[in-house]
């Protein structure tokens, strides 16, 4: 029986009138991808915004292999092994690429107080090896901020990646990229993603890439989870399809 | 942050030799060029906050409190030697800073500032107030001390002082830079371009501006020491915020692209106020003003990001 690594119970969050989480429940299983599906304001990136701890919900609690993580701040979530990517992504702008995951790695391995230079660490092969696995090796020594969208969204996962998670939540991977690469950026990721044995939630609206990519997807629809599952069956239900897809 | 620039190593070297040659040629640059030097110490503490794109106007307290820290051991222990003040006006600077910084690390920007300016009004209100402890405006006179236990004649002395904040300011330089490129430095850049992700790296970006801020807090501690025994007395005006002002005013004119850029900046800064008063003796503000304008306009990375673009090497970022 594989191990639930996150579990949500009972999450409530409400934005003046409108309701973020009604009673979200969903447990996510070491070793999978989850696909999180559903129209704009279902409430998918609330979802990991209390995952992550950046927004405490108003009722309900969130565990972590087993521990309460429901008060934690981002930065206590993060050290326990879960991993953001951003829908727009986060960068050190002003760093180079290396630098940044660099930067990762260091927090990663606790080296705040050495005096090294940044590039001096022993992280970096392993780093310029990440960066390799996710396809932008090419941009290591450029700067965030001159990089295309595409990029971007490589190099925000490996940040995420240099922390070597148990678990990444990444919303909207293949939003921002041309519909010509998507697949071939997932191929990349969902194999940096197995190569490490990382767990990976999803946001995503592009049904095509939740078909091949999520081994489940969760149908997110105002605030509740509708219905989860194998793609192959969630994405042919007929409710599904016609509120969510919107065929 | 510039890699190699072999010509930022050239500038120190023209450095070493004028500091070594200069006041041989010309006793009266003996103490210019050590007011130099120790205001460069000071100035490299505000070029690490500049790192998180955080400007303090309040840090002339620290400057305060390294002077005071001299001032009152000569006038309750007794005259004591210039090591110890250093190590005494270090501590001062380090625990002042350690206490404030709790505070103004909770803050960003604007409001950043303007709480260190609110701070170091305290101390110099203090400073100014408390007549029977600190003889107010007047200030405290700093008897000369001993330098490693030699005591030396007034002349010697500011020769020996020199040298030796030359020392201190050559060390502070290599470890400012070497922080800056460490781990620990680029996360104080990454709290200026994205504080959130850092969060999301697992790093606590507080605890990171705590860091710095006390490093700069001990080298505002450091420079106030050496100017009070320069200039043998500490007074309030040293934690006003007018010297605050000019910590950062110099930081601007040299460029936060690296940390020899405190000691351009302070070089360009106390000539032109030492030139432009002798000759305009009320227009130097004027004079100075003029400077910055220039700089901000045509080397927004200050004049070590003129060198470095000079080089055709990449220019260093505006602070």
């Amino acid at each position: 029986m594989p191990q639930v690594l996150l579990s949500a119970r009972g999450l409530v969050i409400r934005f003046g009138g409108v309701i973020a989480a009604d009673g979200v429940d969903l447990d996510i299983v070491e070793g999978e991808h989850l696909a999180i599906i559903g129209p704009n304001g279902a409430g998918k990136t609330t979802f990991l915004n209390m995952a992550t701890g950046y927004l405490k919900p108003q009722a309900g609690r969130v565990e972590f292999l087993g521990e309460d993580i429901t008060a934690h701040s981002p930065r206590t979530i993060t050290r326990l092994g879960i991993a953001r990517a951003f829908q727009i992504p986060q960068l050190f702008l002003d760093h180079t690429v290396i630098e940044s995951l660099l930067i990762a790695a260091a927090s990663r391995a606790g080296r705040l107080t050495t005096m090294r230079n940044l590039h001096a660490l022993p992280e970096r092969d392993e780093m310029v090896r990440l960066l390799a696995l996710v396809g932008a090796d090419d941009v290591a020594e450029r700067k965030a901020i001159v990089l295309p969208e595409g990029k971007r969204k490589l190099v925000d996962i490996a940040m995420a990646l240099a922390l070597r998670p148990k678990l990444v939540l990444m919303d909207e991977p293949t939003s921002g990229v041309a519909s010509s690469e998507k697949f071939a950026i997932m191929d990349v990721l969902v194999a940096a993603l197995d190569a490490q044995g990382v767990t990976s939630v999803f946001v995503e609206h592009d049904m095509e890439v939740v078909e091949r990519y999520a081994d489940r997807v969760a149908v997110w629809s105002a605030g509740r989870i509708q219905t989860s599952g194998p793609p192959a069956e969630v994405l042919k239900d007929p409710t599904v399809v016609s509120q969510v897809i919107g065929i | 942050m510039p890699r190699r620039l072999p010509v930022l190593v050239v500038a120190g070297i023209i450095g070493l030799a004028a500091v070594l040659l200069l006041p041989l040629l010309s006793p009266s640059l003996v103490t210019l060029l050590a007011l130099i030097l120790a205001k460069g110490i000071v100035v490299l503490g505000i070029i690490i906050l500049l790192q998180a794109g955080q400007v303090s106007f309040g840090h002339a307290m620290f400057f305060g409190a390294g002077a005071y820290a001299v001032a009152f051991y000569g006038r309750y222990v007794g005259t004591g030697d210039m090591l110890l003040y250093l190590l005494f006006g270090a501590v001062s600077g380090g625990v002042l800073g350690l206490v404030v910084g709790l505070f103004v690390v909770r803050y960003r920007e604007i409001f950043f500032g303007m709480l260190n300016l609110a701070f170091s009004m305290v101390l110099w209100s203090l400073l100014e107030k408390m007549f029977h402890y600190t003889n107010g405006a007047d200030g405290i006179r700093v008897a000369r001390p001993t330098i490693a236990g030699m005591a030396f004649t007034p002349e010697g002395f500011s020769y020996a002082l020199l040298y030796l904040t030359f020392a201190i300011a050559v060390a502070a330089l290599f470890i400012v830079q070497r922080y800056l490129e460490s781990p620990l430095g680029h996360m104080l850049r990454a709290i200026k371009s994205n504080e959130t992700r850092l969060e999301y790296l697992g790093v606590s970006a507080r605890r990171v501006l705590l860091v710095g801020y006390v490093v700069s807090a001990v080298l505002g501690g450091l420079g106030g020491s050496l100017v009070a025994a320069i200039q043998q007395i500490a007074t309030p005006e040293f934690a006003y915020w007018t010297k605050s002002g000019e910590f950062v005013f110099i930081a601007i004119l040299g460029g936060a692209g690296h940390a020899l850029g405190a000691f351009a900046g302070a070089t360009v800064f106390e000539f032109v106020r030492f030139y432009a008063s002798a000759q305009l003796a009320d227009a130097w503000q004027m004079i100075l003003g003029g400077v910055l304008i220039v700089i901000i306009l045509l080397a927004p990375a200050g004049l070590i990001g003129l060198l470095a673009r000079h080089r055709g090497a990449e220019p260093p970022r505006a602070a």
